[in-house]
């Protein structure tokens, strides 16, 4: 079996984020901040621990600051409903997955502005007409920093300072390039970072966070869900506190647990090393995949300016029997359809068919790509 | 006989991040659940050696840490 879905969760996981949630049940199972016995206090300990781990590894120094989420589109979703109020505007991209633009198209239908900045066919936003489609009272700008479906990397960096020098702040979804790309908040200027932990962070599905940078004022934002977090238990009011504000409810400890050892693992391998592997899967794949008759590649080819997660059709065969026999013929998982983003296919232009997305991983061998190629080259050909 | 006090803190991750800086600083501590007479919060709070009460409160504001409540716990609570 070849796992080419990555960009939809990562598999296999790495050994030592299944060994820290078996322990992390069986040695710390109380619940943390809730009681002062030992189990308790060891769940605290690793929820606190990885808190720390992921401060350092986005480059913030308050670990107060990481917020622990179920996934990237919970802490979307806190952030969007959390900041705009009616009368704000809001700008975006047409490259965006549905846990941005359904969020937004929601809150459009109460009151709140929208504005879709279209990207190229290859999936790259031009900068001149996002710093032109910022009017004044533009509230918040949120971006995708990887394209699911193309793969192409925004240039974060830039949109933050535009986003800042109309005043707006930067929410940036990280889901497919946290642990493929190194993330620093501070140089790049992201306000609010949400990431998954069960794509390239290595971790398991359930668990995901919110970065907030130092200069965003919390009390800007509200919380998605009210509740016990265990602090000023005598009050009924939901406390201002960082991290509680946005953590009511028992926390996902064996979610955290895997997570932070997800990170202790990238950290051993390195993310400058962990990005060059991703640009030589990337090139590898578009590589091979070029020289096959009838095959089309979307998205840019750059793998600079790219994870490696590459889309593609097949001339006169639909994307899904394609699919379906790379998994039945040939052992190879790939994902097909509209990847939840439906917007973006319209960018690139295979918007209702979709396309094949095949998005190597971590754990994936030089040679997997090409007995990947092999197979869609026989498919191809009959 | 070690007189004790107890710090509070408003979260948990405050009690989690002043644990490691109190025990890097050499500080004798245990964490404790919080006392009922001082707080109806239902977390853990810092038990510490009363004599090092003033360099400990110095050790949190130097690092900025926001603690609820410093107490003195007599041995009847302690």
């Amino acid at each position: 079996m070849i796992y080419m879905d990555n960009a939809a969760t990562s598999w296999p996981k790495p050994p030592e984020v299944i060994k820290a949630m078996t322990l992390a049940l069986e040695h710390a199972g109380g619940n943390p901040g809730r009681s002062g016995h030992r189990l308790s206090i060891a769940a605290a300990r690793i929820i606190y621990d990885t808190r720390e781990e992921i401060a350092d590894f986005f480059g913030i120094i308050d670990p107060a600051r990481v917020i622990f989420t179920s996934n990237a589109t919970h802490s979307l979703n806190l952030v969007l409903r959390g900041i705009l109020k009616p009368g704000d505007r809001v700008v975006t991209t047409s490259m965006e997955h549905n846990a941005v633009m359904r969020p937004l198209h929601r809150l459009a239908e109460n009151g709140i502005f929208l504005t879709t900045v279209p990207c190229n066919r290859d999936g790259y936003l031009n900068l001149r007409e996002l710093e032109q489609t910022m009017k004044t009272g533009t509230r918040l700008v949120v971006i995708l920093h990887a394209s699911n479906v193309t793969g192409t990397i925004m240039p974060i960096g830039e949109i933050a300072a535009i986003a800042h020098r109309n005043r707006a702040l930067l929410l940036v979804d990280a889901a497919q390039s946290a642990g493929l790309i190194p993330i620093d908040v501070k140089s790049l200027g992201v306000d609010l970072l949400a990431f998954t932990g069960h794509k390239e962070l290595q971790g398991p599905p359930g668990i995901g966070g919110l970065i907030i940078n130092d200069n965003v004022d919390i009390s800007q934002i509200e919380p998605l869900i009210c509740g016990g977090t265990g602090s000023r238990s005598e009050s009924e009011e939901q406390p201002e506190d960082l991290p509680d504000k946005f953590e009511s409810g028992t926390t996902n400890l064996i979610g955290v647990a895997g997570l932070g050892a997800g990170l202790k693992w990238i950290k051993s391998r390195g993310t400058i090393n962990i990005r060059e592997h991703a640009k030589k899967l990337h090139r590898n794949l578009l590589e091979d995949l070029s020289t096959i008759p009838g095959v089309r590649i979307y998205g840019g080819t750059d793998s600079d300016n790219n994870i490696p997660v590459v889309s593609f059709t097949i001339a006169g065969k639909s994307v899904s029997e394609i699919g379906m026999r790379l998994d039945e013929e040939f052992g190879i998982l790939a994902r097909v359809g509209l990847h939840c983003a439906p917007a973006a296919h319209r960018t690139i232009g295979t918007y209702p068919e979709g396309t094949v997305r095949l998005s190597p991983g971590m754990f994936t061998k030089l040679e997997e790509i090409k007995e990947t190629a092999r197979a869609i080259s026989r498919i191809a050909k009959s | 006989m070690i007189q004790y006090g107890v710090v509070l803190f408003h979260t948990t991750s405050a009690v989690m991040r002043a644990e490691k800086l109190l025990i890097k600083g050499g500080f004798a501590i245990k964490l404790v659940p919080v006392p009922r007479q001082f707080s109806s919060d239902c977390g853990i709070a810092i038990r510490f050696d009363w004599s090092q009460h003033e360099a400990l409160k110095s050790t949190l504001e130097k690092a900025g840490i926001e603690y609820a409540a410093i107490h003195f716990l007599d041995s009847k609570s302690a």
